[in-house]
Order: C-alpha cells, then structure tokens, then sequence
C-alpha cells in the first residue's frame, strides 16, 4: 500500500498556561530540554540539551551528554508568537531519516486573564504504515521502546488520578 | 488517549459493527454506501462509525466534501497510542514548566512592589 492513499492519521494533544502567548512561544521553543521526556532519546548517550533553531529551515537536534549531536529534524515554519511547525524526522527503526516527514505544528491561541491555549498536531503518522510491521519488532523488544511505553503509560496514569 | 482495551471489546460486540469492519476491509467506503449494503439505516451507520473511530478501529477521511471510512491499521493503533501517550507527558511537563515561571514572575513583581511601597530609610531619618 502507497503511503499517500492511507487516511491521515494525527494525534492533537493541548494543554493551557498561566503566560501571555510571547512568553508561552519562548518557553516552548527556547526551554525544550526542560520538559522533554528524559528517556526519549535518540541519539547514542543521555539527552543534556533539545535545540531548535528559532528560524524557517533551522535545525531541530539532541546534543546527548557525551557531546554527540543528533538531528531529530528541521522547523518547517517559524512564526512567533502564533505558530512553530517542526518536521519530526525519526523513521521506524528510531533513527533520523532526511527523507522521512512528519509534521508537529504547535499554535499558541491567547486566552482570556493572560493564558495561553497551546495545542499540539503530531501529523502524518500513516507514514510509519509501510514500515508497521518494523515498527512493531521495535515496541515488542524487551530491550527497546516497550520499557519506556510502559513508563510513559504509568506516568499518563498516575497525571489522571491526581 | 489510546482507545482502552474495554472500548475496543465494546465496539466489536456488536454485529452490525463487525459487518462495518469486515465491508471495509474490502477497501475505503463513505457512510452512504455502507448503508447501501446492509440492513441499517444511514444514521445507524454513522452512529457505529463513531463508536469504531473511538475504538480507533477505523478511520475517517475527508475527500471534498466527501467523508470516507477505512480500516485503521493495527500497527497504526500502536503508533498512534505511543504518540499520544508521548505528547501528552511532554506538554504535562510543560505546563509544570510554564507554573514555575509564572511563580517566578510573581514573586518578583511582588518584590519589586513590597520595595517601592517602602518608605526611604534616608529620607526617613532626616524628617
């Protein structure tokens, strides 16, 4: 099956904050090593700093502890305070893959008393469709992705009992 | 949130829904044409699709102004679970993040007007 003739498939995840839209923009783009997950790590150690570069075309990367650097993706659009568009280029088998695309568009809607509404589109996930089966040998190993699932799972639990 | 193992138990527990799923299996299909095909009227159909796209059993796409249905993928169900799960820790983070500032912020708005409300220690010796 081509990849364009599967429905797109998205996840939309938002959330509001006490911070007028300018700061919310610069908090999301400038302070992403504070509130990326730890584990989520692509590159060969730890993550110690998330950059993204705060222009059109800029890089999006991982500088992992042990001074290594790498590329998650690229920001397709750079448009403060209302809007970031980040190409997420990670393929299946975890790795970044210049020719693999997936788009974060993330906007920042002013609320009334000075919050800000910011809402996540992850989209174009059916991309992952032709390489499921590899996908899924992934999420199954023990040693891989499954560990983190399982903490991120407990993790969204333990956020909607509190 | 990924559809809960009881949703998608609930949405394949019920016959005509399994129909649905087994007529789109065959390819992508617009709600009027299902119903076409079995023995349910239009709004029932859509009625079901709406409970097999919260089991995230199938999915829906728009063509103009035509709305079509087609089989979500299993693999697809992982994927799309593991970054909504994902996406929903990070901005939990972030909102943590973002009350932290706002903190900040207030108290030294707080510092700053607790100072200027202080009367001038200078001045107020020499009166």
């Amino acid at each position: 099956m081509s990849t364009e003739s599967t429905a797109a498939v998205e996840v939309v995840r938002s959330v509001s904050v006490p911070l007028s839209q300018a700061r919310t923009f610069e908090l999301f783009t400038t302070r992403m090593t504070d509130f990326w997950p730890k584990e989520h790590s692509i590159g060969s150690s730890d993550i110690a700093e998330v950059v993204v570069e705060p222009h059109t075309g800029g890089r999006w990367f991982e500088h992992g502890v042990d001074g290594s650097e790498c590329p998650w993706g690229r920001v397709a659009a750079w448009d403060p305070p209302r809007k970031v568009v980040l190409l997420w280029q990670i393929g299946a088998n975890w790795q970044f893959d210049p020719d693999f695309e997936t788009e974060v568009e993330v906007t920042f809607t002013e609320e009334a008393g000075g919050r800000t509404h910011v809402e996540l589109a992850h989209r174009n996930l059916q991309r992952y469709g032709d390489a499921t089966e590899q996908m899924r040998a992934i999420f199954d190993d023990p040693k891989g992705w499954t560990g983190t699932l399982a903490a991120f799972a407990e993790l969204t639990i333990a956020e909607t009992q509190r | 949130m990924a559809a809960s193992v009881d949703t998608v138990l609930d949405a394949l527990g019920d016959r005509t829904r399994r129909a649905i799923l087994e007529k789109l299996v065959l390819g992508p299909a617009a709600v009027g044409v299902l119903a076409d095909q079995l023995p349910v009227s239009r709004p029932a159909v859509s009625q079901h699709l709406r409970v097999l796209k919260e089991a995230e059993l199938v999915v829906e796409s728009v063509a103009g102004t035509r709305r079509l249905y087609r089989i979500n993928q299993a693999g697809l169900v992982v994927v799309r679970g593991y970054f909504d799960r994902f996406w929903e820790t990070t901005l939990d983070n972030f909102a943590l993040l973002a009350a932290t500032e706002t903190e900040a912020d207030n108290r030294k708005v707080r510092r700053e007007q607790a100072n200027r409300n202080r009367p001038d220690p200078g001045r107020t010796h020499h009166k």
